[in-house]
Protein backbone atom coordinates (compact mmCIF):
# COMPACT_ATOMS: atom_id res chain seq x y z
CA UNK A 1 0.00 0.00 0.00
CA UNK A 2 0.88 3.77 -0.65
CA UNK A 3 1.94 5.96 2.08
CA UNK A 4 0.47 9.00 1.20
CA UNK A 5 2.05 12.67 2.70
CA UNK A 6 -0.13 12.61 5.60
CA UNK A 7 1.90 10.25 7.63
CA UNK A 8 4.67 8.40 6.54
CA UNK A 9 3.44 5.87 9.00
CA UNK A 10 0.12 5.18 8.28
CA UNK A 11 -0.31 3.54 4.56
CA UNK A 12 -3.34 5.15 2.37
CA UNK A 13 -5.99 2.76 1.78
CA UNK A 14 -8.69 2.53 -0.66
CA UNK A 15 -11.71 3.66 1.11
CA UNK A 16 -9.21 6.82 1.89
CA UNK A 17 -8.34 7.34 -1.75
CA UNK A 18 -12.55 6.79 -2.29
CA UNK A 19 -13.28 9.53 0.29
CA UNK A 20 -10.89 11.88 -1.12
CA UNK A 21 -12.42 11.09 -4.52
CA UNK A 22 -15.69 12.22 -3.35
CA UNK A 23 -14.10 15.49 -2.60
CA UNK A 24 -14.55 16.10 -6.57
CA UNK A 25 -17.57 18.03 -7.50
CA UNK A 26 -18.97 17.25 -11.13
CA UNK A 27 -17.50 20.22 -13.04
CA UNK A 28 -20.73 20.80 -14.76
CA UNK A 29 -23.86 20.08 -11.92
CA UNK A 30 -21.25 20.76 -9.00
CA UNK A 31 -24.16 19.60 -6.20
CA UNK A 32 -22.93 15.61 -6.66
CA UNK A 33 -19.19 14.51 -6.71
CA UNK A 34 -17.69 12.92 -9.59
CA UNK A 35 -17.92 9.40 -7.33
CA UNK A 36 -21.80 10.04 -7.17
CA UNK A 37 -22.11 10.55 -10.94
CA UNK A 38 -20.54 7.44 -11.53
CA UNK A 39 -17.80 7.82 -13.72
CA UNK A 40 -15.25 6.28 -11.34
CA UNK A 41 -14.84 2.52 -11.61
CA UNK A 42 -12.08 1.59 -9.48
CA UNK A 43 -9.26 2.42 -7.46
CA UNK A 44 -6.39 0.01 -8.25
CA UNK A 45 -2.82 0.00 -5.98
CA UNK A 46 -0.31 -0.51 -8.28
CA UNK A 47 1.91 -3.88 -7.22
CA UNK A 48 4.97 -2.44 -6.09
CA UNK A 49 2.21 -0.68 -4.26
CA UNK A 50 4.37 2.95 -5.62
CA UNK A 51 1.38 4.27 -7.12
CA UNK A 52 -2.65 4.31 -7.89
CA UNK A 53 -4.21 3.78 -10.74
CA UNK A 54 -8.07 5.36 -11.32
CA UNK A 55 -10.35 3.35 -13.57
CA UNK A 56 -12.96 6.23 -15.33
CA UNK A 57 -15.65 6.26 -18.01
CA UNK A 58 -16.92 8.99 -19.44
CA UNK A 59 -21.03 10.08 -19.06
CA UNK A 60 -21.01 10.46 -23.13
CA UNK A 61 -18.41 9.76 -25.36
CA UNK A 62 -17.52 13.48 -26.26
CA UNK A 63 -18.07 14.73 -22.84
CA UNK A 64 -16.12 17.74 -22.99
CA UNK A 65 -16.08 17.56 -18.64
CA UNK A 66 -13.96 14.22 -18.57
CA UNK A 67 -10.81 15.79 -19.30
CA UNK A 68 -11.50 18.26 -16.11
CA UNK A 69 -12.73 15.26 -14.01
CA UNK A 70 -9.44 13.46 -15.04
CA UNK A 71 -7.51 16.67 -14.41
CA UNK A 72 -8.59 16.99 -10.80
CA UNK A 73 -8.37 13.14 -10.34
CA UNK A 74 -4.68 13.50 -11.33
CA UNK A 75 -3.91 17.04 -9.12
CA UNK A 76 -6.50 16.01 -5.92
CA UNK A 77 -4.00 12.68 -5.52
CA UNK A 78 -0.95 14.09 -6.87
CA UNK A 79 -1.32 16.41 -3.63
CA UNK A 80 -1.84 13.65 -1.35
CA UNK A 81 1.66 12.16 -2.38
CA UNK A 82 0.16 9.87 -4.41
CA UNK A 83 1.47 8.86 -8.25
CA UNK A 84 -1.53 8.77 -10.32
CA UNK A 85 -2.46 7.23 -13.24
CA UNK A 86 -5.88 7.05 -15.22
CA UNK A 87 -7.39 4.40 -17.02
CA UNK A 88 -10.68 4.49 -19.27
CA UNK A 89 -12.81 2.01 -19.54
CA UNK A 90 -16.12 2.09 -22.14
CA UNK A 91 -17.24 -1.02 -20.55
CA UNK A 92 -19.88 -0.78 -18.90
CA UNK A 93 -21.62 1.73 -20.49
CA UNK A 94 -22.03 4.58 -17.64
CA UNK A 95 -25.83 4.56 -16.99
CA UNK A 96 -28.19 6.88 -15.18
CA UNK A 97 -29.24 4.27 -12.97
CA UNK A 98 -26.18 3.66 -10.89
CA UNK A 99 -27.17 7.12 -9.49
CA UNK A 100 -28.35 6.23 -5.76
CA UNK A 101 -31.39 7.78 -4.77
CA UNK A 102 -29.30 9.84 -2.36
CA UNK A 103 -27.69 11.34 -5.34
CA UNK A 104 -30.88 12.06 -7.26
CA UNK A 105 -32.01 13.85 -4.03
CA UNK A 106 -29.07 16.20 -4.32
CA UNK A 107 -29.72 16.38 -8.39
CA UNK A 108 -33.40 17.53 -7.56
CA UNK A 109 -32.64 20.08 -4.59
CA UNK A 110 -30.15 21.80 -6.98
CA UNK A 111 -32.84 22.69 -9.24
CA UNK A 112 -32.13 19.40 -11.91
CA UNK A 113 -34.84 16.80 -12.46
CA UNK A 114 -33.28 13.49 -11.57
CA UNK A 115 -33.20 11.02 -14.27
CA UNK A 116 -35.95 8.32 -14.18
CA UNK A 117 -35.30 4.55 -14.85
CA UNK A 118 -34.06 3.54 -17.66
CA UNK A 119 -37.45 2.17 -19.52
CA UNK A 120 -37.90 -0.16 -23.11
CA UNK A 121 -38.94 3.50 -24.76
CA UNK A 122 -35.75 5.03 -23.84
CA UNK A 123 -33.52 1.83 -25.09
CA UNK A 124 -35.62 2.30 -28.43
CA UNK A 125 -35.55 4.94 -31.51
CA UNK A 126 -38.50 4.98 -32.78
CA UNK A 127 -40.59 4.96 -29.38
CA UNK A 128 -41.21 8.55 -28.16
CA UNK A 129 -40.64 9.47 -24.93
CA UNK A 130 -42.82 12.71 -24.56
CA UNK A 131 -44.97 10.65 -22.61
CA UNK A 132 -42.50 9.55 -19.81
CA UNK A 133 -43.29 11.12 -16.46
CA UNK A 134 -41.08 14.08 -15.97
CA UNK A 135 -41.22 15.41 -12.58
CA UNK A 136 -40.39 19.16 -12.03
CA UNK A 137 -38.09 19.40 -9.60
CA UNK A 138 -40.12 22.42 -8.18
CA UNK A 139 -42.69 22.24 -7.61
CA UNK A 140 -43.07 18.53 -8.03
CA UNK A 141 -45.88 18.45 -10.54
CA UNK A 142 -45.80 15.65 -13.23
CA UNK A 143 -47.59 18.43 -15.81
CA UNK A 144 -44.80 18.99 -17.38
CA UNK A 145 -44.02 19.26 -21.47
CA UNK A 146 -40.34 18.22 -22.91
CA UNK A 147 -38.82 21.37 -24.67
CA UNK A 148 -35.68 19.55 -26.20
CA UNK A 149 -34.35 16.15 -25.83
CA UNK A 150 -30.95 18.04 -25.80
CA UNK A 151 -29.76 21.06 -23.15
CA UNK A 152 -27.40 22.74 -22.10
CA UNK A 153 -24.90 19.96 -21.55
CA UNK A 154 -24.49 16.25 -23.25
CA UNK A 155 -26.64 14.22 -20.44
CA UNK A 156 -29.57 17.11 -19.98
CA UNK A 157 -32.59 17.99 -21.55
CA UNK A 158 -35.00 21.14 -21.54
CA UNK A 159 -38.45 20.44 -19.79
CA UNK A 160 -41.67 23.01 -19.14
CA UNK A 161 -43.41 23.09 -16.36
CA UNK A 162 -47.33 23.56 -16.90
CA UNK A 163 -47.89 23.71 -13.39
CA UNK A 164 -45.42 26.43 -11.77
CA UNK A 165 -44.35 27.87 -15.60
CA UNK A 166 -40.52 27.16 -14.89
CA UNK A 167 -38.66 26.31 -17.77
CA UNK A 168 -35.88 23.38 -15.97
CA UNK A 169 -33.57 20.62 -16.80
CA UNK A 170 -33.97 16.74 -16.55
CA UNK A 171 -31.30 14.88 -15.96
CA UNK A 172 -31.48 12.35 -19.51
CA UNK A 173 -31.97 8.49 -18.61
CA UNK A 174 -29.33 6.90 -20.36
CA UNK B 1 -6.12 -9.92 -45.00
CA UNK B 2 -4.37 -10.00 -41.74
CA UNK B 3 -6.68 -8.60 -38.69
CA UNK B 4 -4.68 -5.66 -37.57
CA UNK B 5 -4.40 -4.00 -40.74
CA UNK B 6 -7.85 -5.01 -41.40
CA UNK B 7 -9.10 -3.68 -37.91
CA UNK B 8 -7.49 -0.36 -38.42
CA UNK B 9 -9.10 0.23 -41.52
CA UNK B 10 -12.59 -0.82 -40.00
CA UNK B 11 -12.02 1.57 -37.48
CA UNK B 12 -10.87 4.50 -39.08
CA UNK B 13 -14.05 3.98 -41.49
CA UNK B 14 -16.20 4.28 -38.50
CA UNK B 15 -14.40 7.31 -37.06
CA UNK B 16 -14.60 9.28 -40.31
CA UNK B 17 -18.14 8.52 -40.92
CA UNK B 18 -18.71 10.31 -37.50
CA UNK B 19 -15.97 12.97 -37.86
CA UNK B 20 -17.16 14.30 -40.84
CA UNK B 21 -21.12 14.54 -39.52
CA UNK B 22 -19.95 15.76 -36.27
CA UNK B 23 -18.30 18.71 -38.48
CA UNK B 24 -21.90 18.89 -40.50
CA UNK B 25 -23.48 19.19 -37.26
CA UNK B 26 -21.34 22.06 -35.92
CA UNK B 27 -21.40 24.14 -39.16
CA UNK B 28 -25.66 24.67 -37.34
CA UNK B 29 -24.13 25.95 -34.57
CA UNK B 30 -24.93 29.77 -34.39
CA UNK B 31 -27.26 29.24 -36.97
CA UNK B 32 -30.09 26.99 -35.69
CA UNK B 33 -33.28 27.28 -36.27
CA UNK B 34 -34.47 28.33 -32.99
CA UNK B 35 -32.25 27.95 -30.07
CA UNK B 36 -33.53 24.49 -28.86
CA UNK B 37 -32.10 23.21 -32.06
CA UNK B 38 -28.91 24.69 -32.39
CA UNK B 39 -28.13 23.35 -29.16
CA UNK B 40 -29.38 19.70 -30.05
CA UNK B 41 -27.36 19.98 -33.11
CA UNK B 42 -24.44 20.94 -31.70
CA UNK B 43 -24.98 18.31 -29.07
CA UNK B 44 -25.14 16.08 -31.13
CA UNK B 45 -22.04 16.69 -33.22
CA UNK B 46 -20.18 16.21 -29.84
CA UNK B 47 -21.44 12.80 -29.16
CA UNK B 48 -20.17 11.92 -32.57
CA UNK B 49 -17.03 13.40 -32.51
CA UNK B 50 -16.42 11.69 -29.23
CA UNK B 51 -17.35 8.70 -31.14
CA UNK B 52 -14.76 9.47 -33.33
CA UNK B 53 -12.41 9.60 -30.58
CA UNK B 54 -12.34 6.83 -29.63
CA UNK B 55 -12.66 4.70 -32.52
CA UNK B 56 -9.28 7.01 -33.82
CA UNK B 57 -7.01 6.51 -30.65
CA UNK B 58 -8.20 2.70 -31.12
CA UNK B 59 -6.83 2.63 -34.99
CA UNK B 60 -3.62 4.55 -34.33
CA UNK B 61 -2.83 1.92 -31.63
CA UNK B 62 -3.25 -0.60 -33.25
CA UNK B 63 -1.22 1.03 -36.52
CA UNK B 64 1.65 1.55 -34.06
CA UNK B 65 3.39 4.43 -35.89
CA UNK B 66 3.11 6.82 -32.64
CA UNK B 67 0.41 8.92 -34.66
CA UNK B 68 -2.54 10.17 -32.45
CA UNK B 69 -5.99 10.53 -32.87
CA UNK B 70 -5.40 14.51 -34.42
CA UNK B 71 -2.89 13.26 -36.69
CA UNK B 72 -5.04 10.91 -38.44
CA UNK B 73 -8.42 13.45 -37.98
CA UNK B 74 -5.95 16.66 -39.35
CA UNK B 75 -3.16 15.43 -41.78
CA UNK B 76 -4.84 13.23 -44.29
CA UNK B 77 -6.21 13.98 -47.51
CA UNK B 78 -9.70 13.32 -49.18
CA UNK B 79 -9.06 10.35 -50.78
CA UNK B 80 -7.13 8.81 -47.63
CA UNK B 81 -11.14 9.47 -45.81
CA UNK B 82 -13.13 6.94 -45.52
CA UNK B 83 -16.34 8.25 -44.39
CA UNK B 84 -19.58 7.14 -46.26
CA UNK B 85 -20.89 9.60 -48.98
CA UNK B 86 -24.22 10.35 -47.29
CA UNK B 87 -22.48 12.11 -44.49
CA UNK B 88 -20.44 14.59 -45.89
CA UNK B 89 -23.23 16.15 -48.10
CA UNK B 90 -24.21 19.81 -47.15
CA UNK B 91 -26.75 20.66 -44.39
CA UNK B 92 -28.48 22.49 -47.38
CA UNK B 93 -31.63 22.84 -44.81
CA UNK B 94 -33.01 21.86 -41.91
CA UNK B 95 -35.25 19.03 -43.97
CA UNK B 96 -32.18 17.77 -45.40
CA UNK B 97 -30.11 17.84 -42.44
CA UNK B 98 -32.31 15.99 -40.57
CA UNK B 99 -33.25 13.25 -43.43
CA UNK B 100 -29.33 12.67 -43.73
CA UNK B 101 -28.90 12.12 -40.04
CA UNK B 102 -32.13 9.57 -39.82
CA UNK B 103 -30.59 7.63 -42.64
CA UNK B 104 -27.51 7.07 -41.48
CA UNK B 105 -28.62 7.24 -38.16
CA UNK B 106 -30.89 4.35 -38.27
CA UNK B 107 -27.78 2.16 -39.81
CA UNK B 108 -25.37 3.23 -37.63
CA UNK B 109 -28.01 2.23 -34.49
CA UNK B 110 -28.03 -0.80 -36.10
CA UNK B 111 -24.61 -1.46 -36.27
CA UNK B 112 -23.48 -0.38 -32.80
CA UNK B 113 -26.10 -2.49 -31.89
CA UNK B 114 -24.61 -5.85 -33.18
CA UNK B 115 -21.03 -4.25 -32.55
CA UNK B 116 -21.75 -4.65 -28.63
CA UNK B 117 -21.47 -8.07 -29.06
CA UNK B 118 -18.26 -7.85 -31.25
CA UNK B 119 -15.39 -10.19 -30.20
CA UNK B 120 -12.83 -7.19 -30.12
CA UNK B 121 -13.23 -5.63 -26.34
CA UNK B 122 -12.44 -2.15 -27.29
CA UNK B 123 -15.07 -1.96 -30.10
CA UNK B 124 -17.68 -3.81 -28.01
CA UNK B 125 -16.88 -1.00 -25.40
CA UNK B 126 -17.02 1.73 -27.53
CA UNK B 127 -20.09 0.70 -29.59
CA UNK B 128 -22.22 0.39 -26.04
CA UNK B 129 -21.76 3.73 -25.37
CA UNK B 130 -22.48 4.97 -29.20
CA UNK B 131 -25.52 2.82 -29.28
CA UNK B 132 -27.28 5.02 -26.41
CA UNK B 133 -26.17 8.15 -28.38
CA UNK B 134 -27.50 7.60 -31.36
CA UNK B 135 -30.96 5.80 -29.84
CA UNK B 136 -31.27 9.75 -28.88
CA UNK B 137 -30.09 11.26 -32.55
CA UNK B 138 -32.74 8.62 -34.43
CA UNK B 139 -35.22 9.31 -31.91
CA UNK B 140 -34.45 13.13 -32.79
CA UNK B 141 -34.40 13.03 -36.37
CA UNK B 142 -37.67 11.02 -36.89
CA UNK B 143 -39.73 12.99 -34.76
CA UNK B 144 -38.56 15.86 -37.01
CA UNK B 145 -38.86 13.77 -39.93
CA UNK B 146 -42.76 13.02 -39.22
CA UNK B 147 -43.26 16.25 -37.73
CA UNK B 148 -41.97 18.07 -41.64
CA UNK B 149 -43.56 15.56 -43.73
CA UNK B 150 -46.44 15.71 -42.51
CA UNK B 151 -46.77 19.42 -41.73
CA UNK B 152 -47.38 22.20 -44.36
CA UNK B 153 -47.01 21.80 -47.87
CA UNK B 154 -43.58 23.80 -48.01
CA UNK B 155 -42.14 21.61 -45.05
CA UNK B 156 -43.48 18.34 -46.92
CA UNK B 157 -41.66 19.39 -49.94
CA UNK B 158 -38.61 20.08 -47.98
CA UNK B 159 -38.19 17.03 -46.90
CA UNK B 160 -39.40 15.03 -49.98
CA UNK B 161 -36.68 17.20 -51.65
CA UNK B 162 -34.18 16.07 -49.46
CA UNK B 163 -34.99 12.37 -49.55
CA UNK B 164 -34.95 11.87 -53.37
CA UNK B 165 -31.67 13.86 -52.98
CA UNK B 166 -29.95 11.25 -50.59
CA UNK B 167 -31.50 8.15 -51.38
CA UNK B 168 -28.55 7.55 -53.99
CA UNK B 169 -26.57 7.45 -50.71
CA UNK B 170 -28.45 4.81 -49.41
CA UNK B 171 -26.63 1.66 -51.04
CA UNK B 172 -23.63 2.71 -49.86
CA UNK B 173 -24.37 2.62 -46.41
CA UNK B 174 -24.65 -1.32 -46.87
CA UNK B 175 -21.25 -1.71 -48.49
CA UNK B 176 -18.80 -3.87 -47.63
CA UNK B 177 -15.57 -5.80 -48.62
CA UNK B 178 -13.01 -7.78 -47.77
CA UNK B 179 -11.68 -5.58 -44.82
CA UNK B 180 -15.68 -6.53 -43.07
CA UNK B 181 -15.52 -9.76 -44.61
CA UNK B 182 -12.21 -11.04 -43.02
CA UNK B 183 -13.56 -9.59 -39.93
CA UNK B 184 -16.79 -10.90 -39.86
CA UNK B 185 -15.15 -14.35 -39.88
CA UNK B 186 -13.66 -13.84 -36.70
CA UNK B 187 -16.93 -12.30 -34.70
CA UNK B 188 -15.18 -9.10 -34.78
CA UNK B 189 -17.11 -6.35 -37.55
CA UNK B 190 -20.96 -6.82 -37.93
CA UNK B 191 -22.36 -8.29 -41.28
CA UNK B 192 -24.34 -4.96 -43.11
CA UNK B 193 -26.30 -7.05 -45.53
CA UNK B 194 -27.92 -8.71 -42.35
CA UNK B 195 -29.08 -5.20 -40.99
CA UNK B 196 -30.57 -4.36 -44.49
CA UNK B 197 -34.64 -5.73 -43.35
CA UNK B 198 -34.60 -3.97 -40.10
CA UNK B 199 -33.29 -0.46 -41.55
CA UNK B 200 -36.41 -0.37 -44.36
CA UNK B 201 -38.26 -1.30 -41.62
CA UNK B 202 -37.14 0.90 -39.40
CA UNK B 203 -37.39 4.15 -42.63
CA UNK B 204 -40.92 2.90 -43.72
CA UNK B 205 -42.56 3.13 -40.64
CA UNK B 206 -41.15 6.70 -40.07
CA UNK B 207 -41.82 7.56 -43.60
CA UNK B 208 -45.30 6.14 -43.44
CA UNK B 209 -46.34 8.25 -40.32
CA UNK B 210 -44.66 11.31 -42.23
CA UNK B 211 -46.50 10.78 -45.51
CA UNK B 212 -43.53 10.70 -47.95
CA UNK B 213 -43.13 7.74 -50.56
CA UNK B 214 -39.83 5.99 -50.40
CA UNK B 215 -37.65 6.26 -53.73
CA UNK B 216 -37.36 3.50 -55.82
CA UNK B 217 -34.67 2.77 -58.08
CA UNK B 218 -32.15 5.17 -59.41
CA UNK B 219 -29.00 5.85 -59.40
CA UNK B 220 -26.52 4.95 -56.61
CA UNK B 221 -23.13 6.41 -55.32
CA UNK B 222 -20.90 4.33 -54.03
CA UNK B 223 -17.01 4.19 -52.98
CA UNK B 224 -16.67 6.54 -50.34
CA UNK B 225 -15.31 3.81 -47.61
CA UNK B 226 -12.55 3.53 -50.39
CA UNK B 227 -11.72 6.73 -50.72
CA UNK B 228 -14.24 8.06 -53.54
CA UNK B 229 -16.07 10.75 -52.94
CA UNK B 230 -18.39 13.40 -53.53
CA UNK B 231 -16.98 16.96 -54.74
CA UNK B 232 -18.19 18.50 -51.27
CA UNK B 233 -15.84 16.46 -49.05
CA UNK B 234 -12.66 18.49 -50.04
CA UNK B 235 -14.37 21.79 -49.25
CA UNK B 236 -15.28 20.52 -46.03
CA UNK B 237 -12.02 19.23 -45.04
CA UNK B 238 -10.33 22.93 -46.02
CA UNK B 239 -12.29 23.69 -43.46
CA UNK B 240 -12.00 21.70 -40.72
CA UNK B 241 -8.05 20.68 -41.45
CA UNK B 242 -6.95 24.52 -41.91
CA UNK B 243 -5.91 25.50 -38.05
CA UNK B 244 -3.61 22.37 -37.41
CA UNK B 245 -2.12 22.59 -41.04
CA UNK B 246 -1.38 26.41 -41.01
CA UNK B 247 -0.33 25.71 -37.15
CA UNK B 248 0.78 22.18 -36.74
CA UNK B 249 2.16 22.63 -33.30
CA UNK B 250 -1.15 24.78 -31.91
CA UNK B 251 -2.17 23.44 -28.69
CA UNK B 252 -5.00 23.73 -26.19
Amino acid sequence: MPFGKMGASTPITTDAIWNLLKQIPDPEVPAINIVELGVVRDVIFSEDASGVEVVMTPTYSGCPAMKVMEDDVKEKLSSEGLDVKIRIVYKPAWTTDWMSEETKAKLKAYGISPPPKLTFEHLHPLSSVKNAEVMCPFCDSKNTTLTSQFGSTACKALHFCDNCHQPFELFKCH
Amino acid sequence: METNIALHKYCVRIADTSLILAQRMCEWCGHGPVLEEDIAMSNMGLDLIGQSRGFYSYAAKLEGKGRTEDDIAYFRNEREFLNRCIVEQPNTDFAYTMMRSFLHGCLSYLQFRTLVNSKDDTIAGLSEKALKEMTYHVRHASEWIIRLGDGTDVSHDKVKDALENLWQFTDELFEMDDVDQSLIKSGIACDLSLLRAEWDQMINEVFAKAKLERPVGGYQSKGGFNGTHTEHLGHLLSEMQYLPRAYPDAIW
